[in-house]
């Protein structure tokens, strides 16, 4: 037991600053789900065998339109593809925790990932039980948010007409802290050319990767229309980065891994 | 309001499920002995995570039509809202309430 808690009140602290934000978009994802007609077992399901903040949210849109569950299943590989790489950063971490680690795989997002492989846990504390802490604790948040926005729906004395934008605003707050991210990112590009466009041009490579990931479906979008826009638009980017592999890989490498989507 | 049947929701969901689950089990899977992934993968890595999100932008607007309708004009507001937001506190809470907020002032009140 003492061993129980001490990791408990090791793993607690780092959590509390994601529980604001999960009791936010977790009441805004409860809300969006109420507002959409879904019953309170539909947003709870999703967050027990999801668990990723904005494929919950891209699944409102795919359960409100056609059904195509084989396009439901590469998105849900395209929009978590990050997660490929925090497991192969924890690979060693996750080594010889028995059952807790298909737990922690499991379980496993973008903020437990940060805290996983970023704070430095004490000697007296078992590493193993701190990180299966860690994760019960931010899906507690994720849960207890779904359900107080949900119940919220029901009771809330305004129209809730256009909360659906919250997935839009999300995604674009994301893209707006990862540009920052990019800005502060070096080396990117070998031109020494002294001309404004050349030089505009250099500015520029250090976001190619989100520049790609909003420039490329756009015109797939407009080519291919909005029900069908997203296949093609995830083949061309992944033949676009291959593409430009020789002039993206010295700039980028590994930190990519960090800026996840935060939530 | 949902249109598929219960059972093609389930089935929906269990493959948004499947599809994330694999990119969480794979890598462990793979590289049972921290065996170093390929170059390529490592690269992909590096670029898919904010391109991803330029697509999930994309995906959340896609139904937004500039030749009918109000032409996108709320939605532009409220884009251009998170944007001055973001910019003037850094913070994903602030800016997606406020972005959210806006918007649904402006469908329920200005663009009716």
């Amino acid at each position: 037991m003492a061993l129980l808690r001490t990791a408990f009140r090791a793993a607690l602290p780092p959590t509390l600053p994601i529980a604001a934000g999960f009791l936010f978009f977790g009441g805004s994802y409860g809300l969006l789900m109420h507002a959409k007609g879904f019953a309170i077992v539909y947003p709870l399901a999703m967050g027990y065998v999801i668990f990723a903040g904005s494929m919950e949210f891209v699944t409102v849109n795919l359960l409100l339109s056609a059904f195509d569950p084989w396009a439901a299943f590469l998105l849900a590989i395209m929009v978590n593809a990050r997660h490929l790489f925090y497991g192969l950063s924890m690979l060693g971490k996750f080594r010889g925790l028995g059952w807790r680690k298909p737990y922690l795989i499991f379980t496993m997002i973008d903020e437990t990932f940060a805290i996983d492989s970023s704070v430095h846990v004490p000697a007296s504390v078992d590493r193993g039980w701190f990180m299966v802490f860690v994760s019960a604790l931010c899906r507690s948040y994720w849960f207890g948010g779904i359900v107080l926005g949900w119940l919220a729906g029901g009771v809330l004395p305004f129209d809730t007409t256009g909360i659906e934008f919250v997935l839009a605003a999300l995604f674009l707050s994301i893209l707006l802290g990862q540009w920052d991210d990019d800005r502060n990112r070096r080396g990117a590009g070998g031109s020494r050319s002294r001309s404004a466009i050349a030089d505009l041009a250099d500015s520029a490579w250090p976001h190619a990767p989100a520049l790609v990931g909003l420039l490329v479906p756009a015109a797939c979008l407009m080519l291919f229309g909005p029900d069908r826009f997203m296949i093609p638009a995830m083949a061309l980017m992944l033949a676009a980065f291959l593409i430009l592999r020789s002039r993206l890989e010295d700039a980028d490498g590994t930190d990519g891994v960090r800026n996840g989507e935060g939530r | 309001m949902m249109t598929m049947t219960t059972w093609q929701a389930v089935a929906t969901i269990a493959a948004v499920s499947l599809g994330t689950m694999l990119t969480r089990f794979l890598p462990f899977a793979l590289f049972p002995d921290s065996r170093r992934p390929p170059r390529t993968v490592t690269y992909l890595g590096g670029v898919l995570p904010h391109a991803m999100t330029g697509l999930l932008v994309v995906y959340a607007l896609k139904d937004v039509s500039p030749f009918s309708g109000f032409h996108g004009v709320p939605e532009a507001v409220a884009i251009l809202t998170i944007v001055l937001l973001h910019r003037w506190r850094h913070s994903m809470l602030v800016s997606v309430a406020g972005g959210t907020i806006m918007y649904m002032v402006l469908v329920q009140l200005v663009f009716v």
